[in-house]
């Protein structure tokens, strides 16, 4: 497992129905892109988390497919329309295999 | 637009029109709780000016905003992996940070108040050198780097459980003599540019050099996030960074020289807030 990999997502916590709502997220992650080389010449294999989604009670709401040129920490701000009371959940997807994963509730009131 | 930005909507900074011109009007409130003093009636000793202000407040909106929410602020990261770090057992005595201190919101205040001077050592003791000191006879770990990443992130997670919290660093007593040595410094100029600290940041803040805008040169908000290296920068290396571009050779990150110009630059911000990890250009 790549090291230091933290999730982080931000979702208000209650809504009304069919609004659109700002959600964030931030992974920290070192994003190794697999195009440079280590002080001897070698080249630092790429290891970068490559798929990023989020789901609304089991509904895709994004799907991403993340490429090695993205930087450090990859951060993603996307709005999503809410029609009921449910759970965000995010998952992302590293290189190594490994997968991430969060989820937030939120109230519709 | 201004007023927006207040509320800390940060998507709105996308709209922002003017991305250069700060707005030097503006006040800082972190997380929407967390009260920032980013201007204020300068200490009597900062003889030479009759307001202080953050460096904050010379960044463009966008640079502003980030640092309004943790969320945006990048420097956060790094205050999330010295936790970690805080409950981490090292060295031969079987202690980690937590061991003698508890959570980390135990060490609110402690930011605000170093450098200063300690007793049993004699002598004036910055933040880190006072964490390295706590590694090597409470914890029996390594030294840490002086302004090294593991350094860096730690002083971060001090600063952040100070934020809000005033400044207030003793120039009397014993560390006058350390004070006086750093105000010398402050004014004397080096480098083939002939540049004291003083002709930037007392003189001229608030103009551009070249294309920077200069600021007073406060350090409340150190340890700083800085965009144009996406790392964490330590107060001793800055300094070096600015006496290097006065084309002088440096005074070493550590040293005797840094360390009492560290402690003359902390008080001549006493009354500004912690700000530590912020976020500039």
């Amino acid at each position: 497992m790549a090291e230091n990999v933290k999730p982080r997502v931000r979702v208000p916590r209650d809504a009304t129905a069919g609004e659109a709502i700002v959600i964030k997220t931030l992974i920290s992650h070192t994003m190794e892109s697999g195009q440079r080389k280590d002080g001897d010449g070698n080249t630092i294999p790429r290891s970068i988390i490559n798929r990023f989604t989020c789901e609304f009670n089991g509904e895709l709401v994004i799907d991403v497919t993340l490429e090695p040129a993205i930087s450090t920490n990859p951060y993603f701000e996307f709005q999503a329309t809410v029609p009921e009371t449910g759970t965000f959940d995010f998952t992302w997807y590293d290189d190594d295999g490994d997968v991430y994963t969060d989820s937030k509730d939120i109230t519709v009131g | 637009m201004k007023s927006l930005l207040k509320t800390g909507v940060a998507a709105v900074a996308i709209f922002a029109a003017n991305v250069a011109q700060a707005d030097e009007e503006a006040n800082l409130v972190i997380n929407e709780e967390i009260e920032i003093t980013v201007r204020t009636d300068a200490p009597a000793h900062a003889e030479n000016l009759s307001t202080i202000y953050s460096g904050w407040v010379f960044r463009s909106d966008e640079t502003q905003s980030l640092q309004m929410d943790d969320f945006e602020n990048p420097g956060m990261i790094f205050v999330d992996d010295a936790i970690d770090t805080w409950n981490t057992v090292e060295g031969s005595e079987g202690n980690s940070c937590a061991s003698c201190h508890g959570e980390p919101e135990s060490m609110a205040g402690v930011r605000a108040v170093y450098p200063k001077w300690n007793d049993a050592a004699e002598e004036v003791r910055t933040i880190a050198m006072q964490v390295n000191d706590c590694r090597t006879e409470q914890m029996g770990a390594e030294e840490w780097k002086y302004d090294g990443g593991d350094m860096l992130n730690m002083e971060a997670l001090l600063a952040s459980f100070s934020r809000g919290l005033p400044v207030n660093v003793a120039i009397d007593g014993p560390v006058e003599a350390m004070w006086e040595l750093g105000r010398d410094i402050y004014y004397t100029r080096y480098g083939q540019l002939d540049l004291s600290c003083a002709n930037c940041h007392e003189d001229n803040y608030g103009n551009n050099i070249r294309a920077d805008h200069l600021s007073q040169g406060q350090i409340n908000g150190f340890p700083t996030y800085r965009l144009k290296n996406a790392k964490l920068n330590g107060v001793q290396s800055r300094f070096r960074g600015c006496v290097r571009d006065t084309r002088a050779e440096t005074f070493s990150v550590g040293s005797e020289e840094f360390i009492a110009l560290e402690l003359y630059v902390a008080s001549r911000g006493n009354g500004l807030s912690v700000e530590g990890p912020s976020v500039r250009n």
